[in-house]
């Protein structure tokens, strides 16, 4: 009884774990088709791959995807790490109101954000390009920075910085060798949350946009119109590179861990 | 010391500019007339008035209200047991689970709904059914691994203390897990519920080009039609329908969760 129920629950899960894979893997097999059908397989072929890469449009979206991200991540993780130091000294009122009003770009639904900015750089008479594209990034990245990087400074003792500034430390010297070390894995885990938010984005890249550059994303939308199997072959890519990059970021703590146990 | 306080200061700015003017923008769009110069508006409640009185809006809004409500429904159904079944298992399975539960988050969600156009394309199912397994599909991880953090956070001893007072296991599940593992299932509603409603690729990839969901409208007025006043107004209808709902949950989450 207790093992039948046991056989229940697991082929319940990896059913679950079917629904999750079957469609990438289907996309994954039909990227090798030869013909341009979605539904008959006719024959292994690495056109669509050779046509992806003969593509300028797509390694444009593949290349400003990355360089949206990668800068999106930086630029956030750094000013949303020195706010937060400042706001865990500031007041009250001033970190409530911010806090509270950092938590909107996250509850926001992605399309009344991306109409927001859409409006907002309108009114501005900014050209949508590349650079509104960042700033939005840029914008939405940040309150996760915040508050991944927030609880960690609750934890953090003052005296160790007051300390630092008692023994003739600067400002800048006990924010850069005594804060922000103490902060480290935090500010890695916002910073990585924000490459996530950032490279994964499709709606407000979709609004921010301007004509001529696309994302990834965007170049998938605006080309499913019509059967193009150079999405099939570019989607595998993407999956496989954030297969190995996840396991690699999985397993490797988990080596080290193995490790550092067998030395000791 | 304090005088890190000063580093907060130019966020504050920043949150001003980029986060609260956006937000201003869509209202002042949404009250005005088509056709603004900046310094002469023309307020009006047209654009509310044109939402109400047209034969299509409301049902689209209600169509996506629906959609959301049964997706999130079935993500419970579906991720509920999922999490309940995993928090069980030895901690080396959990995290294995938990990373394939994760890893086609990682996927672009315009990706991973692209990828079930193919599959779905054998099977002569309607446009909602299609369109709500592209949903279920997108946002159901999310409500696993919310009730599964709510879950393996739940202490052994209550559940132990439970069967020692003599409750057996559907008691012990039903006044004991179930109700401690109710914020979980709520934050899972909320990342299911608010994504669902407001989606606007899920329906085209997924539902033919005649599947209007209210997103789809937003976008329709803002990208192809150009009417930004009046796609500000059904995007302002839509957040506050949103707040509305969300203020429901929370309020029966009270009523649930109890004492808390």
């Amino acid at each position: 009884m207790q093992k039948l129920k046991k056989f229940f629950s697991s082929s319940f899960v990896w059913l679950v774990m079917l629904f999750f894979y079957l469609p990438i893997f289907y996309v994954m097999v039909f990227s090798f088709n030869e013909s341009k059908s979605l539904t008959r397989f006719t024959g292994f072929s690495l056109k669509w791959y050779q046509k992806m890469f003969e593509t300028r449009t797509i390694r444009e979206a593949i290349y400003y995807t990355v360089v949206i991200a990668v800068l999106a991540t930086v630029i956030s993780t750094v000013i949303g790490t020195v706010t937060a130091i400042g706001l865990s000294k500031s007041k009250k009122i001033l970190r409530d109101v911010v806090l509270q009003v950092n938590d909107i770009p996250m509850m926001n639904p992605d399309i009344v954000t991306a109409i927001g900015f859409m409006l907002l750089f309108s009114s501005l008479n900014l050209e949508k390009g590349f650079w509104t594209i960042l700033l939005s990034h840029i914008v939405f990245c940040i309150p996760y920075v915040i508050l991944s990087v927030m609880p960690r400074l609750r934890q953090l003792d003052d005296n160790l910085a007051e300390a630092a500034l008692d023994l003739g430390c600067t400002p800048i010297q006990a924010l850069t060798m005594v804060i922000i070390p103490q902060l480290k894995s935090a500010i890695i885990s916002g910073a990585l949350i924000a490459f996530t938010m950032s490279f994964d984005d499709f709606v407000i890249s979709f609004f921010t946009s301007g004509p001529g550059i696309s994302t990834i994303a965007i170049y998938v939308y605006s080309s499913i119109k019509r059967i193009n199997p150079t999405i099939n072959a570019l989607s595998t890519i993407i999956v496989l590179i954030v297969t190995v990059v996840l396991i690699v970021v999985n397993v490797v703590p988990m080596i080290k861990e193995r490790k550092k146990r067998v030395a000791q | 010391m304090k005088s890190f306080s000063k580093m907060a200061w130019p966020y504050a700015a920043w949150l001003g500019a980029f986060v609260v003017a956006p937000m201003l923008l869509i209202l002042l769009y949404a009250f005005t007339k088509q056709g603004n110069d900046v310094l002469t508006l023309n307020f009006t409640l047209d654009n509310f008035a044109k939402f109400f009185s047209d034969s299509i809006f409301p049902v689209v809004l209600w169509r996506s209200l629906t959609i959301a409500f049964y997706t999130t429904i079935i993500c419970i159904l579906i991720g509920y047991p999922v999490a309940y079944i995993v928090a069980q298992m030895s901690e080396k399975k959990q995290a294995f689970f938990i990373l394939l539960i994760t890893l086609p988050m990682w996927i672009n969600m315009l990706i991973r709904t692209y990828a079930w156009k193919g599959l779905l394309s054998y099977f002569d199912f309607d446009a909602t059914f299609k369109v709500m397994v592209g949903m279920v599909y997108n946002f159901l991880p999310f409500m696993i691994l919310q009730i599964h953090t709510s879950l393996s956070k739940l202490d052994r001893n209550l559940i132990t203390a439970a069967q020692d007072l003599g409750a057996n296991n559907v008691q012990t599940f039903l006044r004991v897990t179930l109700p401690l593992s109710i914020p979980g299932v709520i934050s899972g509603i909320t990342l299911v519920f608010l994504p669902a409603v407001s989606s606007f690729f899920i329906p085209k990839l997924l539902g033919g080009g005649e599947y209007v969901l209210i997103g789809n409208l937003v976008e329709n007025y803002f990208i192809s039609v150009g009417n930004w006043n009046y796609g500000s107004a059904i995007s302002l209808i839509m957040a506050l329908v949103i707040i509305l709902s969300m203020f429901v949950t929370k309020k029966l989450d009270k009523k649930v969760g109890g004492e808390e």
